[in-house]
């Protein structure tokens, strides 16, 4: 009896092992791409592609050539992103505890115009915008594609912050109240903390989006002054590529925000991940 | 903001005395006003961006608003001209069907994959949770730079792709994958899939994680296991998730553009033109802004149809 027992545990661990290693598997499937970005991006190349699956006699160059010339547009990126971060917060976060907590009547057609203001493509802004950001000078600007950006950030992140906020006590806040804090005081010092988990997930996807954004950045810059890297990947992906390793240097440190993100704040990329799309 | 915090915190010191007593009428109001302005930020940026761009989208579309209106100011008014124009242009109805073809090739490959990698990682193993969230990374990368991978992989000559499907004898001369009329499309919908991927997975895995245990239990007594499981437990009680998961699927794919532009630009021979590029080229390549409005009127139209079914899905979902 018992040692039936022990043989069906250890069945199960073998197949548990085995699920393991065709997860493995998969999982580098799925990833040949960032590697082989990876590879390529070490290997000494100008316009014909290496063919060795491992950078044997790994090079720099590439990354040197990729700073040289896309550092700049790595900053700039850096910047837009920062700064949708800053924004999506301070115009999601009240509005989110608003919609959570202040029993408005119209929440439900509140909720309707976000959701639905998701599905507009990205098409229909910028071609708006383009209009607009000429004549109020916002055109080849940061902080035009900081609002731009916003777009995108806000409605998802008043969403996700909404569903976690649902779940802050009344109570607490009430006691503050008694205690003589007004709406804004009690929100900034009690809320605030509380939802701190929900905050940080909405600011990691705002600062993605952001980074990642490339139609508002191809269509509302004309002059080649203002460049998020998004941009420079493309313009160094024009019809004919002559130098493969500074392509693939220069997609890897766009990855690099990605990877760092999935690596120490995975549980709330999973947070958001879920909490956008079907709450 | 911060006018609303100086008007409450001056007002609080003026009655100490009272703060056992219900707070005053005026507090009252000026509090319903300091609600009011929680809200204020988030309805100007989303009227802002979305309403003023759906608005203005619309009645750009009925004017000849081209370059010459930014120098002249001049839209002419040209009912429904614009509209005329795109729809007898003889890329419109390549463009419709490759939108279709893109669309529904995309979301049948992300979904069937998507679901089969749910399934996989909801049984329990070593790992299962960190492998499951690199899963992700795809989906996080910004899609110029999944492009920039995959033009690296398709790349006729010396691709890794063609390289490996020559050594293992499967093929004789290299493919040219985006440079073919032939193949481009595929091409395109293959990086797509893998792009979707994890959003199909996530959802999907997160929707059987909700499906109770004592149903697969009770099942189990019954004889269901098994692919009988699957259709008669999960399946059934999956189905507002994955109403969902397509519908979103559908939104997001029919306005893709950055993957496009970073493969082929709409080529060869116009093999991967969509309505979104299309749209994007005749306002930001031709300058002609009424066209590029029309065609994305078309595109909110198409979409609107299946955001519809969305919303009763999810409504389905919330009353459930």
């Amino acid at each position: 009896m018992v040692t039936q027992q022990q043989r069906v545990a250890a069945h199960r661990r073998t197949g548990r092992g085995l699920r393991t290693a065709l997860a493995i598997v998969l999982l580098a499937l799925m990833l040949f791409p960032v590697y082989w970005m990876l590879n390529i991006s070490l290997q000494p190349s100008g316009g014909t592609l290496p063919s060795s699956f491992f950078p044997t006699h790994p090079s720099l160059a590439g990354y040197t050539t990729a700073i040289q010339d896309q550092g700049q547009n790595l900053v700039t990126s850096m910047l837009i992103a920062v700064g949708t971060v800053v924004l999506t917060l301070v115009i999601a976060a009240p509005c989110a505890y608003a919609l959570a907590q202040f029993r408005f009547r119209w929440i439900s057609w509140a909720l309707l115009v976000i959701l639905i203001s998701q599905m507009i493509p990205g098409i229909v802004i910028a071609n708006a915008l383009y209009t607009l950001y000429e004549n109020i000078g916002l055109l080849n600007s940061i902080p035009g594609l900081i609002i731009a950006n916003a777009a995108n950030a806000v409605p998802f992140g008043i969403l996700i912050m909404r569903s976690f906020m649902l779940a802050v006590p009344t109570s607490i806040v009430e006691a503050a109240r008694v205690d003589g804090a007004g709406l804004v005081r009690a929100f900034l010092s009690i809320v605030v903390p509380i939802s701190r988990n929900s905050l940080i997930t909405v600011g990691l996807f705002a600062f993605l989006f952001a980074w990642s954004d490339f139609i508002f950045a191809l269509t509302l810059t004309t002059k080649g002054n203002i460049t998020p890297v998004t941009l420079g990947i493309y313009t160094y992906l024009g019809a004919h590529i002559s130098n493969w390793s500074a392509v693939m240097a220069t997609a890897m440190l766009a990855s690099i925000p990605a990877i760092i993100l999935l690596v120490i704040a995975q549980k709330y990329i999973a947070a958001g991940a879920t909490g956008g799309a079907v709450k | 903001m911060s006018d609303a915090e100086t008007l409450t915190t001056t007002a609080e010191p003026t009655a100490p005395s009272s703060a056992t007593a219900p707070a005053p009428r005026r507090g009252r109001r000026g509090e319903e006003i300091t609600k009011i302005l929680f809200v204020v930020p988030a309805a100007l940026t989303i009227i802002a961006l979305f309403g003023y761009p759906v608005v203005k989208n619309l009645v750009m579309s009925f004017q000849n608003y081209t370059l010459r209106t930014f120098i002249n100011g001049k839209a002419p008014w040209v009912g429904l001209q614009n509209y005329a124009t795109v729809v007898t242009d003889e890329l419109f109805t390549k463009a419709l069907v490759n939108t279709a073809l893109f669309t529904i090739g995309s979301i049948i490959g992300q979904f069937v994959l998507g679901m089969l990698l749910a399934l996989f990682f909801h049984k329990n193993f070593p790992l299962n949770g960190v492998l499951r969230a690199l899963f992700l990374l795809p989906w996080l990368l910004p899609l110029i730079v999944g492009s920039a991978a995959w033009r690296a992989i398709l790349e006729q000559d010396s691709g890794v792709l063609n390289v490996t499907l020559e050594n293992l004898g499967l093929i004789d001369a290299p493919i040219p994958w985006l440079t073919s009329p032939d193949v481009a499309l595929i091409a395109i919908i293959l990086v797509n899939i893998w792009l979707g991927i994890p959003f199909n997975l996530t959802l999907l895995y997160s929707g059987l994680q909700d499906i109770p245990d004592e149903l697969y239990e009770a099942g189990a007594l019954d004889g269901a296991t098994g692919w009988k499981a699957f259709w008669n437990i999960t399946w059934p009680n999956l189905r507002a998730v994955v109403s969902v998961v397509l519908m979103l699927g559908v939104i997001y794919t029919l306005k893709v553009l950055d993957i496009i532009l970073g493969l082929t630009q709409g080529g060869p021979a116009n093999a991967t033109q969509t309505i979104a590029l299309m749209s994007y080229q005749r306002s930001f390549v031709e300058f002609k802004f009424g066209q590029g409005a029309a065609l994305s009127n078309i595109l909110i139209l198409i979409s609107l149809v299946f955001a519809i079914v969305y919303l009763r899905a999810t409504r389905r979902q919330v009353d459930e």
